[in-house]
């Protein structure tokens, strides 16, 4: 079996992406989620010594950030009261009704389901962006979740049209065939 | 009027951006009516398309990105 290594030269550029995803999509607020990715990374160098190499390196980061998003939500409520849940009947007195089982969710409605099956498509996709080479991946990130203008892309990486289009296909093929297992 | 794989590819791979025009598409829906593979494909680069659009995919910008490194490497 292979043993990883830490490269935390690298894990800004590798993975600061994939971990502020996971900590947007839980926190939802872009600063704290890029707080805590922050965080993670200094705390993934202090302990360093204690990685095994048993996991790879982002299943490793992911794994302090999962502690850190934690950590976020035991700060922000640590009074006692609010970690209480509380139910109490509906005060709005046009609803029909005040029964409890009127309130709760609709069993065949997946609705509900969406925004989280979306976060684990971003990180999907975003997983089997980051195992393309790194040219495609960039233009095709630039030209599919950035939306940038083909003429733009080619002047900021001094391609042409046609060399372009070659990654974007080469990009899309190699992506397809990553998400084929569990998406298509 | 038949076009070659590579050509239907590149029209397809266009038209997930809509930078195909009406006749490209002509050719391309010509081409795929015959083709199966490319058909395939076809179908599976729009389902990519629908994919990528309905995902929550956010990316740091290359600004705070650097920001970050800068962060970090004085952490260290």
């Amino acid at each position: 079996m292979e043993t990883n290594n830490l490269n935390p030269d690298k894990w800004v550029n590798l993975y600061a992406d994939y971990l502020f995803n996971y900590a947007v999509t839980r926190v939802s607020d872009a600063e704290i989620a890029k707080d805590l990715v922050q965080d993670t990374f200094i705390a993934g160098l202090k302990s360093a010594k204690n990685f095994k190499g048993d996991a790879a390196e982002r299943t490793w980061l992911i794994a302090i950030l999962k502690r850190k998003v934690i950590d976020h939500y035991r700060k922000i409520n640590s009074k006692k009261g609010k970690a209480e849940v509380r139910m109490t009947y509906s005060s709005q007195t046009d609803a029909e009704g005040d029964w409890i089982e009127e309130r709760i969710a609709d069993p065949n409605s997946n609705f509900e389901n969406d925004s989280l099956e979306n976060e684990e498509l971003g990180l999907a996709i975003q997983n089997c962006i980051s195992k393309l080479p790194k040219k495609q991946a960039q233009v095709f990130t630039m030209k599919t979740i950035k939306g940038m203008e083909t003429e733009d892309i080619c002047n900021a990486l001094g391609i042409n049209a046609s060399n372009l289009w070659v990654m974007i296909h080469r990009a899309r093929t190699g992506l397809m065939g990553c998400l084929n297992q569990n998406w298509f | 009027m038949m076009i070659s794989c590579e050509k239907a590819a590149v029209i397809c791979n266009k038209a997930q951006y809509d930078e195909a025009s009406v006749l490209d598409k002509i050719k391309l829906k010509l081409h795929t009516f015959i083709c199966k593979t490319c058909a395939k494909h076809s179908k599976n680069n729009a389902k990519l398309t629908s994919l990528c659009n309905k995902a929550s995919i956010n990316f740091l910008t290359d600004e705070e990105k650097r920001k970050m490194n800068e962060n970090f490497n004085k952490a260290k």
